[in-house]
């Protein structure tokens, strides 16, 4: 029997008012966290330091070098190839995700070019280096099957392993790279968009200029800056391609960084990377801001 | 908001409605007969909702007449005009569809003037109809806003307003409440029968709502495998249903096994006219509206075909339905809730069927146990 007053029911206990408890699904995390604080946070910071620092203490000399002609043309260079790369790979690649958009959602087309480029958007580096030598190098099968028949891909000399070559190169890895930023936000287009402007009097002409245009314009942009920082952070590749001089931006840091012929110069490396840290900082930033609009509008 | 659909040119001295035929219309995919020979004939003005489960054919009915399909055979007729071979954007039809179908990165004003833009309409002029269709759906403070600064309700609203600022000949409407919670939902059926009739526009409007089609629309028709079963006003779809799937679409109802004898059909005791009094002879299911059950006067609650105990009361508001187990058969009876709550779980009752005429059907199983 329960009297009347005293209830015969134990209540959960509140939790404690006041005071913040720390979020236990942070945990999970933390490995993370650690792991890009110590080999992202730290080199920047690293970076950043040495930038201005010479032997006798703080400086701006490292910073006042980079207006070299030498470390203007790699800046030059990185920037053309990155922005050129990255072109050719948001076109090709928003064309390949609209293909795949507008088919069949579980057909193979999709399945396939999916798993496709989620492999080949991370394939880069020596290996990659070594497929377009074995294929279109100076003794490439595909270079000297063209040649038995009259064609001269290097009559002009060979360009693979110069500008042109890294961005036919990079191209590879940006295609894929492309669809699969590109593909979320075609998927948002939704039907009854291009159902309401034709019955609302537009065709097709209206629909790209007035209604899909404008909405994947964000997200076309957003992934362009995404290849072009993708292009721009790319070492390994050219590296394997060239072998000779200061190109680009990251082949110089290396240099710098390990030259055994007396020209090593941590601190104009240091520079370097600064720089590079900013433009790239400059480009994620702008991505980040098209991102949340066509998240926004595309969900 | 009268003087709102004046000034915008909307009235029907502007644009009377004007009628649409749907003729023999035939829809097959992939094999799967979506309309079977639809005709339908919509007069000026009016409001026909087309009802019915999923896959009956209803929206391949609306998006024939909006041309965003082509028939296999048949004819849309708008206004005496043949429309059947034309494009979606040369037929003069405005839509709204099921949700999500506002431009996003335009603001409410924007997506309303839109259809005007496409019409070459002038800027300015474009920018005054499209705040006077703003007001006429209650949105005239909400043209800067953007779809995702309103609520599903507002941007159906909005949507509505974009469709009817084309000055269309003929408004679809593609369950355009179906995403919309249950008070929304009521609101806004009201608030788009009011802008029709101020209007004046020939609509159609599809549904799986039984509630929302026979509360918005002048005629109902029930679709069922691509053909209609029945077309007619809402009083006529609910109380005299012309199949026995239309009985049971629209509204609750009791099978009851009976014996259909010289035009009448006995059930449990009690004889009910027939809604076809020709029907042969023979085993039968009654099918009776919960409307028709009632508690009996007689008190006596001894044994007979038509005493049970309550086994659940559902409030309902002015009514309630109450559920009474008859021993082989419960049935549910739609009563007003004083009488229902002198009877709560567990209470022996009498109860009466009044004799409304009734469907039946030839269930044979069902029928066998009479």
């Amino acid at each position: 029997m329960i009297a009347a007053g005293h209830p015969d029911v134990k209540t959960a206990r509140r939790p404690r008012e006041g005071g913040r408890r720390f979020p236990l699904h942070w945990i999970g995390a933390l490995p993370f966290l650690l792991y890009v604080a110590l080999f992202l946070l730290l080199p920047t910071v690293i970076v950043v330091v040495g930038a201005f620092a010479g032997k006798d203490g703080p400086t701006l000399s490292n910073i006042t070098d980079l207006n070299q002609q030498f470390v203007l043309n790699a800046f030059v260079s990185s920037l053309l190839i990155s922005t050129a790369s990255a072109l050719v790979g948001a076109v090709a690649g928003a064309l390949l995700a609209y293909a795949v958009a507008t088919g069949n959602p579980r057909g193979v087309l999709r399945r396939v070019v999916s798993s496709a480029c989620g492999v080949l958007a991370q394939f880069g580096g020596v290996t990659l280096a070594f497929a377009f030598i074995a294929t279109i190098g100076s003794v490439g099968f595909i270079r000297l099957w063209l040649q038995d028949r009259g064609i001269d891909i290097y009559s002009n000399g060979v360009w693979l392993t110069e500008l042109p070559g890294l961005v036919l190169v990079y191209t590879y890895f940006q295609i894929p790279l492309m669809v699969l930023v590109f593909l979320p936000a075609l998927d948002g287009i939704r039907p009854q968009w291009r159902e309401a402007t034709e019955s609302l009097g537009g065709g097709t002409w209206h629909y790209w200029r007035y209604v899909a245009g404008p909405l994947l314009a964000p997200a076309f942009l957003g992934a362009t800056l995404l290849l072009f920082a993708n292009a721009f952070s790319a070492y390994a590749t050219a590296a394997a391609l060239i072998s000779q001089g200061n190109p680009i931006v990251p082949i110089a840091i290396s240099n710098f960084l390990t030259s055994e012929t007396g020209r090593n110069n941590p601190g104009l490396a240091q520079a370097l990377a600064l720089g590079m840290v900013l433009i790239v900082a400059i480009v994620m930033t702008l991505y980040a801001l098209l991102q949340r609009r066509t998240s926004r509008w595309l969900r | 908001m009268t003087s709102a659909v004046a000034a915008a040119g909307l009235g029907t001295a502007t644009r009377a409605g004007v009628e649409v035929r749907l003729e023999n219309l035939r829809r097959r995919y992939a094999g799967v007969t979506a309309l079977d020979g639809l005709s339908l004939t919509m007069a000026p003005g009016e409001l026909v909702a087309l009802l019915g489960p999923s896959g009956c054919g209803k929206t391949t009915a609306l998006r024939l007449v909006a041309g965003l399909e082509q028939a296999d055979s048949g004819r849309v007729v708008v206004g005496g005009e043949d429309v059947t071979g034309q494009p979606t954007n040369k037929r003069d039809v405005g839509m709204v569809f099921q949700a999500y179908s506002l431009f996003p990165h335009m603001t409410a004003w924007q997506n309303v003037a839109f259809g005007l833009q496409m019409r070459k309409v002038g800027a300015s002029q474009r920018r005054q109809r499209a705040g006077e269709m703003l007001e006429l759906v209650g949105l005239g403070g909400f043209a800067n806003r953007f779809a995702h600064q309103l609520s599903g309700g507002q941007q159906q609203r909005v949507a509505l307003a974009r469709a009817l600022a084309i000055q269309p000949k003929v408004l679809l409407l593609d369950e355009p409440l179906s995403a919309l919670d249950a008070k929304v939902r009521a609101r806004l059926r009201d608030e788009i029968r009011r802008v029709q009739l101020e209007v004046g526009i020939t609509t159609l409007f599809v549904t799986h709502d039984q509630e929302e089609a026979l509360a918005i629309a002048d005629r109902v028709g029930v679709m069922q495998s691509g053909r209609l079963e029945q077309l007619g006003p809402p009083t006529t779809i609910y109380s005299r249903p012309a199949t026995p799937f239309v009985a049971e679409f629209v509204g609750l109802t009791n099978r009851l096994a009976g014996v259909v004898r010289g035009g009448d059909v006995e059930v449990r005791g009690t004889r009910l006219p027939l809604v076809q009094p020709d029907a042969a002879d023979g085993p039968a299911v009654a099918l009776v509206r919960p409307e028709a059950v009632t508690f009996a006067n007689n008190e006596d609650t001894g044994p007979g075909p038509l005493v049970g105990t309550v086994i659940a009361t559902a409030f309902l508001g002015a009514t309630s339905r109450v559920t009474v187990d008859l021993g082989d058969v419960t049935i549910l009876a739609q009563l007003p809730t004083s009488e229902a709550s002198a009877h709560p779980a567990g209470t022996r009752v009498r109860l009466a069927l009044r004799p409304d005429p009734v469907l039946i059907a030839r269930d044979e199983a069902a029928a066998g146990r009479a």
